[in-house]
């Protein structure tokens, strides 16, 4: 469904951030992107909708070609790839339903949304997904008067009401702490079971990858290490990954995981 | 689940700014009501600023062919009265100030003290330069002393409030610990309290210079001296050339000004 | 280096001896400064009004009280021109100082070499040039009245408005932007939902600020004809009715107290 072709980025600087990026992505299929800082996580999502331009290479969304697209056709093709940020990136001062509805943005008018006249059919939309992570009552709250966590499900919400085939999640808990972390991680990849969505999640923690997807990308320096299931990830693989270091204990803590998500009461 | 099942179906609108209605509309048809009685009162006469689009014309198109030389002398007189009025008043007036700006910050000061500072302070905003030299004009007679008096005393209420506001605003620790030394009080302000507020000092020295000069553009409106005469008769005799000649040089010295300071106040802090 | 080793004894001083010279030198250009702009100050004053000046001053004094009370009658009309003026002016050059301040700003400009310098010239030129400057001219070109004073406010404002709010811009939450992008919205409704909440109670409060600001050179803007409260101001000053001149100081002192507290207060309830 996703597929990257020699995929290349150089920043101005010289900085070589993605070289030849090869990756494929069926339907469906939710997979973990880990690597060090620095690595081209966030550089790599940012090439597939083109928030960073690709110096090279392709990218193909089902059949469609992303990167020779005009900027109106790469418009109706980001309706079709919602993204989740490490920081929510919730606009703060508007309500918590203007940012879900924000994510209409795509499909209206400009004057429709710039007088807040969004169809019935998408406001219902967002109740039901704002009910669906746990914050209808929270409607008409300013987003910056919300905790972490309920920001990252708004942000959610942002994203799915796009109604996409693919999310692109930027490092979803890296400001969250661990328990929040994890109940946003479950919410994301149940949503992605639930709706048949192809999700592309990059991430520090690989406890927390190991966790919850099927399939472990590896990236160092701009280029694929590793391709696999998250079982795969031994201490051999890590250390060719993040370098050396004592891997046992990261990989010990997948096993337990028992606390209950408070969403969806 | 309550919440969302009332909700869905139900139009949504964005929550209002203004959440009390009565209140939001008579803002609302308030300014309206302004709008309109304004607009009915300011009396265009369409005709006279049709005619003068010409001369407008005239005036932006003298930009690009400003005459330095036909009044090079008027200018150049006119221009360093004004340069020594904004160097001389700023001087006065950053001396002055600093010691207003000592009383009149309220973790320093005692509160007479503090109270006599502050109506200093106010009575020198509320007065606007224009108005200052007009009245020093016709006590001291025409002539750059009344500009100079008129900018050092504008000085002094600009610089005061902000250097005051600073000074309250500072580190309360850093001034404790000079005190617990045993420092006798002008030792504490020295060694506690100005290296504190120093930078913004500076700052806003050369801001006050920046703003002076500007004004001192204009205190020949009114015979105060400076550049400002020249201008009035460049544009009473509608000599667009010299007139854009003029605001050209206003605009570079402030500008180098700008920059200059970007510069200062970058090294300071 | 300011400690010094003087036969085995560590003397600290403040600066080395090269940066107490230069620091003397600095200090010494200044004085001779100031000394060379005071002698000129002083030669072309006439001193014998300067000693005279006591005796003025109480003199103007003595006519200007008790104030021409019965006068404000007359100066309904030119506190309302003011107001006008003020207000007016501000709105348009709000409207004026958007665009600017979009074309101006590091990351909305069109254009970073051909566009944005030019929009950076047109804010130095407006705000470096005073109000009574602009109003001179436009009268010179329009006429004299309230309509020259409105439009020289609003061309003095442009660019400390602008200036202001392209600041307000450079400092907006990047990701927020980025995010609105991300969901397929076009240029415009980037705008509209992700720049314009941030910048928006920044907007407000330049506004109040400015309008404020405005209020007080509007009540002079009259002194060079642009009519508002400063022409009867001149025209009083012209036939030496002090009474009434010191009627109007005060009308203006309280306009600009009243105008001050309103921005005060608005400006409050925005933050």
């Amino acid at each position: 469904m996703l597929r990257l072709e020699k995929l290349v980025k150089t920043y101005k600087t010289g900085d070589q951030a993605l070289k030849a990026v090869e990756l494929t992505v069926p339907e469906g299929q939710v997979l973990a992107l880990i690597g060090p800082s620095g690595a081209g996580k966030s550089t790599l999502i940012r090439c597939i909708n083109r928030l960073v331009e690709p110096t090279s290479g392709k990218v193909y969304l089902g059949d469609v070609e992303l990167t020779g697209l005009s900027s109106g056709a790469l418009r109706r093709e980001r309706r079709r790839m919602g993204m989740i940020f490490q920081e929510y990136a919730l606009v703060e001062r508007l309500s918590v339903m203007e940012n879900v509805l924000s994510g209409r943005l795509g499909y209206v008018g400009f004057w429709r949304s710039f007088l807040r006249r969004f169809p019935q059919s998408d406001v219902d939309e967002a109740f039901r997904l704002l009910d669906r992570v746990g914050l209808a009552h929270m409607a008409d709250k300013r987003a910056d008067e919300l905790s972490g966590g309920q920001r990252q499900r708004v942000g959610i919400c942002r994203a799915l009401i796009q109604n996409p085939a693919l999310l692109l999640v930027d490092e979803p808990t890296a400001s969250l702490d661990p328990k929040t972390s994890r109940q946003i991680m479950r919410l994301i990849c149940e949503l992605c079971k639930e709706r048949g969505l192809a999700a592309i999640i990059n991430i520090h923690d690989v406890a927390l990858a190991q966790m919850f997807v099927q399939r472990v990308i590896g990236l160092r320096f701009g280029a694929v290490e590793f391709d696999g299931p998250p079982e795969g990830l031994t201490p051999d693989v890590l250390t060719t990954i993040y370098g050396e270091e004592d891997w046992e204990a990261t990989i010990e803590a997948v096993d337990d995981d028992e606390d209950d998500i408070e969403v969806a009461v | 689940m309550t919440e969302a099942s009332i909700r869905i179906g139900q139009p949504w609108r964005k929550p209002h700014f203004i959440k009390r209605p009565w209140l939001r509309w008579t803002l609302l048809l308030g300014f309206a009501a302004y709008l309109v009685a304004a607009y009915m009162t300011v009396e265009v006469n369409w005709s006279r600023v049709y005619e003068g689009l010409e001369r407008g014309k005239k005036f932006v198109l003298a930009f690009t062919n400003p005459d330095f030389t036909t009044r090079s002398s008027d200018i150049y007189e006119g221009m360093v009265e004004s340069i020594i009025m904004t160097i001389a008043s700023s001087v006065v007036g950053i001396a002055i100030s600093i010691p207003i700006a000592l009383g009149a910050a309220r973790n320093i000061a005692p509160l007479p003290v503090y109270l006599i500072c502050r109506s200093i302070i106010a009575i020198s905003r509320a007065l606007q330069e224009i108005i200052v030299a007009i009245l020093l004009v016709a006590i001291f007679g025409f002539g750059p002393l009344a500009g100079f008096l008129t900018l050092s005393f504008a000085t002094i209420g600009f610089l005061s409030k902000l250097l005051a506001e600073d000074i309250e605003s500072m580190d309360k620790v850093q001034a404790e610990a000079i005190k617990a030394s045993g420092a006798k009080w002008t030792q504490w302000i020295n060694y506690g309290v100005q290296p504190q507020v120093m930078p913004r000092l500076i700052g806003l020295s050369i801001y006050r210079l920046d703003i002076n000069f500007r004004e001192s553009a204009i205190l020949g409106l009114v015979g105060a001296g400076g550049i400002g005469a020249t201008l009035n008769t460049a544009f009473d005799r509608y000599e667009y050339d010299t007139a854009a000649a003029i605001l050209l040089i206003i605009i570079v010295i402030v500008m180098a000004l700008e920059y200059l300071s970007g510069v200062i106040r970058a090294r300071v802090q | 280096m300011p400690v010094q080793d003087l036969k085995g004894q560590k003397i600290w001083q403040r600066r080395t001896g090269r940066e107490s010279i230069s620091h003397w030198i600095m200090w010494l250009i200044g004085v001779a400064i100031f000394a060379f702009c005071w002698q000129r100050i002083s030669e072309t004053t006439t001193w014998f009004f300067v000693w005279d000046a006591p005796r003025i001053a109480n003199d103007i004094w003595t006519r200007a009280t008790p104030p021409r009370w019965e006068y404000i009658t007359q100066l309904g009309q030119p506190i309302w021109d003011t107001l006008n003026i003020a207000t007016l002016g501000t709105i348009f050059s709000l409207i004026l100082a958007v665009p600017v301040a979009f074309l101006a700003a590091s990351n909305t400009t069109p254009s970073r070499y051909l566009i944005r310098p030019i929009a950076l010239l047109i804010i130095v030129s407006t705000r470096s040039i005073n109000s009574l400057i602009w109003a001179l001219l436009l009268i010179a070109i329009i006429g004299p009245g309230v309509f020259a004073g409105v439009i020289a406010i609003a061309i003095r404002s442009i660019g400390f408005c602008a200036k202001l709010l392209y600041e307000a811009i450079e400092e907006i939450d990047q990701t927020q932007v980025e995010a609105i992008t991300a969901t397929g919205a076009s240029r415009w409704q980037v705008m509209a939902y992700g720049i314009v909440p941030q910048i928006l109670p920044a907007f407000a409060g330049i506004a109040v600020f400015r309008w404020d600001i405005n209020i007080r050179e509007s009540t002079v803007l009259g002194l060079v004809g642009a009519g508002g409260i400063g022409l009867q101001l001149s025209s009083s000053l012209n036939v030496l009715a002090w009474p009434q001149v010191s009627l109007i100081l005060l009308v203006i002192l309280a306009a600009v107290v009243i105008s001050e507290w309103v921005s005060a207060k608005v400006r409050g309830a925005i933050i």
